[in-house]
């Protein structure tokens, strides 16, 4: 266990010393800068028509999930960025000789990277997330159910993106690594899209083909789960799936959650036994 | 004890066999170069040794523990030909790092890198970050990890490459002090002449294979090259000369004959022959094989592309 939380501490002063923790500090502080701004003036203007159809804690929740949807992308570009050099950046430049032939297990530098880069991605996560979810209760009181667990998931979907890119990072270069875990993104953000518009037309093979890439990369299907979870039961219950651009027509299955779960540690398993047994 | 002992270890990448038959013995204690021209599979088998790549057969132990075991692997060091650490750690940063990987507890960090730092000539650069070294400063910051644990096997894959020659002079010295403390020292390296100065023993691979070992300090069953300046030499003193060695050949213009003898005990023999059959010796000057001979010798043409 030391040489996993030695593994663990260098990859995050790794990122430290490379400013990547600086930069998303920092660029992270400006997104939530854009969006409070933008949200204080939004519901400014709902305010000043009181008798407005529209309640302000619907707009709050439309964009509190429009704050959550960018944080959740950059959450994935994150966990793909900061693993996609981390293994296959190593073996290109021959780092990690003088690293695997110390008396560890090759296993120790994987779980190591894995919770290192785990980290980074919890706090940049409690970062974005949670602070979007701060500027929309002090500007309007509004909180949204679930927020902890919302935010979890949120987290988990960086996680997973970072755990795809570590699997490549063990037998792949850092360019086709990246690209094919743009890609595998790619295809589970289209495929929710295609599951979306094949319910709404209430097309079978659409929606079957939503699920299966959903099941090749789940993120997607974890973001309606989000937005299932963060909507007041009230407004559910009154046929509202969702806010305004996030209105989920095919509602993901709960063992998608469960399945999420065991598609990580499935990974993790994978990486170390694709780093475990190859050539240097 | 055996520190190093190999039977038929080899490594085949798909079709292409890269070692074909690593069979080694090395003493414990020894400083033991490994030579061969480029693509004979040293690299290969270096990784083999050090637990990097996977042997396709054979069977091997370092320090009495199975290949790739991590007992060995404690009392190991390790020197890499492609020596990039990681550029933004400082250098006592970057020991510490490799000292946890090894196991040592804090005190025995803090007692021994400051210690290494001026064994290696960096003492006054523990707080430069690596990203700021020169080629030789970070193959003597290399030199200084795999020396953290005290190990009593040390692989040193083209030690000097990228020093100076106080640097060179600097690393030889440290490997004579490796082999007082009783260290054995597996050095790959292409500079004959620094694997002769510093050598106890040394293998050469060709194909895959190695060819031949040699004890660099038997002096007595090495080859020796001989000059020869006689009255007058004739064609049949060419020939009767090859029943004594290999390799007899006049030199153009000065009147002088060359040939390699099996070893210096045929120093005599030779001499009583030349004067007992007429011929005038002015000269005979016996001079031992160089490494750099030995390897064109057993090498020969068979140095490769890569």
């Amino acid at each position: 266990m030391n040489i996993v939380l030695t593994i663990a501490q260098l990859t995050i002063r790794e990122s430290q010393r490379r400013r990547i923790l600086w930069i998303g500090l920092f660029m992270g502080l400006a997104f939530l800068t854009v969006f409070g701004l933008g949200f204080h003036y939004i519901i400014l203007e709902f305010e000043r028509f009181p008798d407005a159809h529209i309640p302000v804690r619907e707009i709050a929740l439309a964009l509190q999930i429009a704050g959550l949807y960018v944080v959740y992308f950059l959450t994935v570009m994150l966990g793909i960025l900061i693993a996609v050099a981390a293994l296959s950046g190593e073996i290109d430049s021959h780092i990690i000789e003088s690293i695997v032939t110390k008396p560890i297990r090759r296993a120790e530098i994987i779980l190591g990277k894995w919770l290192g880069f785990a980290v980074i991605i919890a706090l940049y996560t409690l970062l974005l997330a949670g602070g979007t979810s701060l500027i929309v209760y002090l500007r309007s009181g509004f909180v949204t159910p679930n927020l902890g667990y919302g935010l979890l998931i949120i987290f988990w979907q960086g996680v997973i993106a970072m755990t795809l890119t570590i699997i490549g990072g063990t037998r792949l270069s850092t360019l086709a690594n990246g690209g094919l875990a743009f890609m595998l993104y790619g295809i589970g953000f289209i495929g929710g899209w295609v599951e979306q518009i094949g319910a709404l037309f209430r097309n079978e093979t659409a929606v079957d083909l939503g699920i299966l890439s959903s099941l090749i990369m789940p993120v997607d299907v974890l973001w309606r789960h989000i937005i299932m979870l963060l909507t007041p039961a009230s407004m559910l219950d009154s046929g509202f799936d969702g806010p305004v651009i996030f209105v989920v027509v095919s509602r993901p299955s709960e063992a998608m959650l469960l399945y999420a779960v065991f598609y990580v540690f499935a990974l993790l398993l994978g990486a170390v036994w694709s780093f475990t047994t190859r050539d240097f | 004890m055996l520190a190093i002992d190999t039977v038929g270890l080899r490594k085949e990448f798909g079709e292409k066999v890269a070692v074909a038959d690593l069979t080694l013995k090395v003493q414990q204690g020894e400083i033991f170069g490994f030579l061969g021209p480029n693509g004979a599979g040293k690299t290969t088998s270096v990784k083999m040794l050090l637990g990097l790549t996977r042997p396709t057969s054979g069977r091997a132990t370092l320090l009495d523990h199975p290949l790739g075991d991590r007992l060995s692997r404690a009392k190991m060091g390790f020197l890499p030909e492609h020596f990039r650490f990681q550029e933004w750690l400082r250098a006592d940063e970057f020991l510490d790092l490799h000292g946890r990987l090894y196991g040592m507890s804090q005190q025995a960090r803090a007692a021994a890198i400051p210690d290494l730092l001026e064994l290696v000539g960096l003492g006054k650069r523990a707080a430069t970050k690596l990203g700021a070294f020169s080629k030789g400063m970070l193959q003597r910051i290399g030199l200084a990890q795999a020396l953290l644990n005290s190990p009593r096997l040390v692989f040193l894959d083209e030690p000097t490459s990228g020093l100076d020659p106080v640097g060179r002079r600097l690393v030889r010295d440290i490997i004579h002090g490796l082999r007082e403390e009783g260290t054995t020292v597996f050095l790959n390296s292409h500079l004959l002449g620094e694997v002769e100065l510093t050598c106890d023993r040394v293998a050469f691979i060709r194909e895959g294979v190695v060819v031949e070992t040699l004890d660099l300090h038997d002096t007595h069953t090495e080859q020796v090259h001989v000059t020869l300046r006689v009255g007058q030499p004739t064609p049949e003193l060419l020939v009767a000369l090859e029943q004594f060695g290999r390799e007899v050949a006049m030199d153009d213009g000065r009147g002088r004959v060359s040939l390699t003898l099996p070893d210096e005990s045929h120093l005599p023999g030779l001499a009583h022959w030349l004067t007992h059959n007429g011929h005038t010796l002015y000269e005979l000057t016996p001079r031992t094989l160089s490494l750099e001979d030995r390897f064109m010798q057993i090498i020969g043409d068979h140095s490769g592309d890569t």
